[in-house]
């Protein structure tokens, strides 16, 4: 067993019962209808009484034990494999588990962040912890009860046994007083090889709310006495509002208020809103008639910088990769020379599109602001963050301002930005009342916040016997580069340059489900694909050299990347999918990507049908460590492949004179049920490496494997996304 | 306002609201049946999805002037205790990611299977395209229809 040092005292666990309350956050009762998530056994009976163990724990007199999740879920499942950490060292039923959304308490959780992937491997040791610490006090309970030694004592599934003895207590039974034990300094925490519940596959506790309808969502959040609100943003970027038709928007029938809100955050931080400062904000009781209202909006702009056109966006960052502005960031070798000297030399541009997020739950908040307090509630990321904003907004203290986290439409990146909620923290401050504030769709795709749009050159030269002996990559992006100059091929490559700038622009953007690997992964394994066939080479096996020159003799000091789990990940999809065996009528293309801590290799089958590649079936290898929930873990997988290949395919923001050209889902193209692969099949690599996360690693490479399936399939080589706009073939 | 009696999910409600306004508001707004959600407000996504006379129908789009004594069918009204089997493919495939879609794709499924016990998977294609997955759950969806429709 390893021992480790507990890292939290007492105090801190009163802090987050007091905020904790009770779990009834929306008005509906987690005891009676989420008993883990709908298991259908019966569960034991709901407790008279609770006992706090610690801030992730409380234990019934039946019993029954509530595990609180702390970080925000999105639809990464955090929300059942947090707690499964929690119970597996906790050495507990699942069936006698509920799980609750802890709020934000900086002072007892860290890390209560949706985002880079980091919620398990970041919370894995805390979790751990929690759940050891509390079998240990409840152990030391009994062995005080019963005058014998921890030692002579075991436990199971929520039972301690004397070892030789015939006595038995349960968890609810000793709680009382486990709660009254010295937190210990040390704690055991099981070997792997023990686990029960990890690494096995357990439902999404919120499935049964879900699949019935449950009011789960920010959204659906409601208070009695809560007004509801809509805000409307400037049409375009670069554009700022004047005035509106206010005394005939206050008016209309059910409206109670209209007025422009600020939402300018003294000393702004990274997710603070960039762009829209000033809205038009309007207050009634009916989200019918404030969408009419809406609509009646005559509002006076003013341009206060450029409005921007897409077809300038392109021709800037092209200037930006021609022009001597280009910023070395990494240099191995001599690349110049050995470009000169390669017998073969290839160049291949690629690009992709602004895009939006595009969660299904459109972006919304409540807020509650009273002279003295805020309470805050709904869908965010970064509920620190948010807090931290609203604080410095309103001027109010920090230890004022409560955050309580809804389970989320989607992020995708997109509620790590706080606007929404400060923009709904400033109109209950303005109105005195409770509000919860409603984007429309339009609202939502019309923002801002948006992946950036990137356009980056790729080089490679070879010898005469088809070795790699030069690599260059020069990336930039509207408005940051998308090169990861450390990770491979850095490393592989004697002759290696990286180089970026940015290209301004003020069209608003952020963090975008695996920002940058999304676009840089589809890009260097595309590139890589055309560079393996000019050398005559399978592209897996021209991979393999590749890390095998970086497993022996690796180039250069600082490789963001393990090369043996790297080419585990590609030797594993290659058995899996039978690479190497044709398949009548299939065409194959390969990709893998390291980002966020996780290795995932995918290949892809593209069939031709009706003239038009169809996708059959996908492939996929992960290394993430020690596997938490593994079914979930599969269907994260399956998402991201999803989505990066609907993106690829189809999406694509446009802009006139700083005007979005896509609104609604009638212009902006997701993908759908008919085009969405037939299969998406998953492997894991199977260790004992500390877990990592996978709410982003499966996207990057189902990009290139696209694309090099697609190659083959057509004979066409896609360079720029999306991938529909190579008609006739794919459009 | 005008007044209106609706029938939902067996029961009849009687609601006060503009002519216009869409079902899905009068759903979740007025009769605090919030498992129908608001996607885009244009028929496009089907997180909205409920039956309407057992078909699905955008609640969306549906004025609630043009209701009538039509019987409306919400997914808070799909079953009992969530035993539409449906519902227990679901949760037997473990399809949601975020579940914000999933009422929606579930109502358009149950349609489907009412009407079409055995769909190919062209036919459930065909059907299904309607409802957007931001997540990509499309696989898992498809996979629980079928186990549905074996029922």
């Amino acid at each position: 067993m390893t021992k480790i040092k507990t890292q939290y005292n007492r105090r801190s666990f009163l802090k987050i019962s007091a905020a904790a309350g009770g779990g009834m956050l929306i008005g509906f009762s987690w005891l009676t209808g989420c008993v883990s998530g709908g298991k259908t056994e019966e569960a034991l009976a709901i407790p008279n009484e609770w006992f706090e163990i610690n801030g992730y724990i409380k234990i019934g007199d039946t019993g029954l034990v509530t595990i609180y999740s702390p970080n925000p879920e999105i639809g990464q499942n955090v929300k059942t494999s947090m707690p499964m950490i929690v119970a597996e060292e906790l050495d507990v039923d699942w069936n006698n588990v509920i799980v609750e959304q802890a709020p934000l308490n900086t002072g007892f959780y860290h890390n209560q962040v949706a985002g880079g992937s980091q919620s398990i491997r970041k919370g894995w040791h805390a979790l751990r912890m929690a759940g050891a610490t509390a079998r240990r006090m409840l152990l030391e309970a009994t062995a005080k009860a019963w005058g014998v030694e921890v030692a002579a004592l075991t436990v199971s599934g929520g039972i301690i046994k004397e070892i030789n003895g015939d006595r038995t207590m349960g968890y609810g039974d000793i709680a009382a007083q486990a709660v009254a034990m010295e937190v210990p300094e040390e704690v055991e925490l099981k070997d792997i090889k023990d686990f029960k519940l990890i690494s096995t596959s357990v439902k999404n506790v919120d499935g049964k709310n879900i699949v019935t309808g449950k009011p789960l969502f920010g959204l659906d959040f409601k208070r009695e006495g809560m007004k509801l609100a809509m805000i409307q943003h400037p049409p375009a970027f670069g554009m700022k509002v004047k005035d509106f038709n206010e005394a005939e928007i206050k008016a209309m029938p059910g409206i109670k208020d209209a007025f422009i809100v600020d939402i300018t955050v003294p000393e702004p931080g990274y997710f603070d809103e960039k762009g829209y400062q000033q809205l038009v904000a309007i207050v009634g009781d009916s989200t019918w008639q404030l969408m009419k209202a809406k609509k009646a909006l005559k509002t006076n702009w003013e341009a206060v910088s450029e409005l921007e056109n897409s077809e300038d966006h392109m021709k800037r960052m092209e200037a930006t990769l021609a022009s001597g502005e280009m910023h070395e960031s990494r240099k191995d070798g001599d690349p110049e020379t050995a470009f000169k000297n390669a017998s073969k030399v290839i160049e291949r541009t690629y690009s992709s599109p602004f895009l939006p997020h595009n969660t299904m739950e459109p972006m919304n908040f409540f807020a509650n602001v009273t002279e003295t307090s805020v309470e805050l509630i709904g869908p965010t990321q970064t509920p620190q963050a948010l807090e931290g904003s609203v604080s410095k907004l309103l001027n109010i203290p920090i230890d004022d301002v409560t955050v309580n986290m809804t389970r989320m439409g989607g992020g995708f990146g997109r509620r790590l930005y706080v606007n929404f909620g400060v923009e709904a923290a400033a109109i209950s401050k303005q109105i005195g009342a409770p509000v919860k504030l409603i984007y429309t769709r339009e609202d939502d795709m019309t923002q801002g916040t948006y992946k950036p749009a990137y356009l980056t050159t790729y080089k490679a030269g070879l010898d005469e016997n088809n070795h790699l002996i030069a690599l260059s990559v020069k990336g930039t992006g509207l408005p940051e580069s998308p090169v990861f100059e450390n990770r491979f091929p850095a490393g592989t490559v004697d002759n290696y340059l990286a180089e970026k700038a940015s290209t301004k622009t003020n069209i608003t953007t952020g963090a975008w489900r695996a920002p940058r690997s999304h676009f840089i992964a589809g890009a260097e394994q595309s590139f890589l694909d055309e560079v393996a066939e000019l050398a005559g080479k399978d592209p897996i096996d021209f991979r393999l050299e590749l890390f095998e020159k970086a497993i022996k003799s690796p180039v250069g000091k600082r490789n963001d990347y393990d090369a043996e789990r790297y080419a585990g990940v590609l030797k594993l999809v290659k058995e899996k999918s039978n690479w190497g065996s044709p398949m009548p009528g299939i065409h194959r293309g390969v990709a893998a990507y390291y980002c966020h801590n996780s290795y995932v290799a995918e290949v892809v089958d593209v069939a031709m049908e009706d003239g038009k590649p169809k996708i059959k079936k996908v492939w996929c290898a992960v290394d993430c460590g020690i596997v938490i929930n593994r079914d979930a873990a599969v269907n994260m997988v399956q998402g991201g492949v999803v989505d990066g290949i609907g993106h690829a395919m189809y999406g694509q923001l446009t802009f006139k004179e700083g005007v979005p050209q896509q609104t609604n889902f009638n212009q902006y193209r997701l993908m759908r049920h008919s085009q969405a692969p037939e299969a998406i099949e998953v492997f894991f690599v199977e260790n004992d490496i500390d877990p990592t996360g996978l709410g982003e690693p499966g996207l990057p490479p189902a990009i290139g494997a696209l694309a090099n399936a697609l190659y083959q399939a057509t004979g066409e080589r896609l360079y720029h996304q999306p991938f529909s706009s190579y008609k006739p073939l794919l459009g | 306002m005008p007044e209106y009696k609706l029938r939902i999910n067996g029961a009849s409600h009687t609601v006060n609201v503009d002519e216009d306004t869409p079902l899905l508001w009068v759903l979740r707004d007025e009769l605090n049946l919030l498992g129908s959600k608001f996607g885009c407000g244009i028929g496009q996504c089907g997180a909205c999805t409920v039956h309407f006379e057992g078909a699905a129908v955008r609640s969306c789009l549906i004025e609630v002037s043009t209701i009538g004594e039509s019987e409306i069918t919400t997914i808070e009204g799909l079953s009992e205790d969530g035993d539409h089997p449906v519902q227990k493919a679901w949760l037997e495939h473990d399809v949601p990611q975020c579940g914000y879609c999933q009422s929606g794709q579930i109502m358009n499924a149950s349609a489907l299977l009412a009407e079409n016990p055995k769909p190919t998977d062209k036919e459930i294609d065909n059907a299904m395209s309607g409802n957007i997955c931001r997540c990509g759950t499309y696989v898992r969806i498809k996979q629980a229809i079928k186990t549905a429709s074996n029922q």
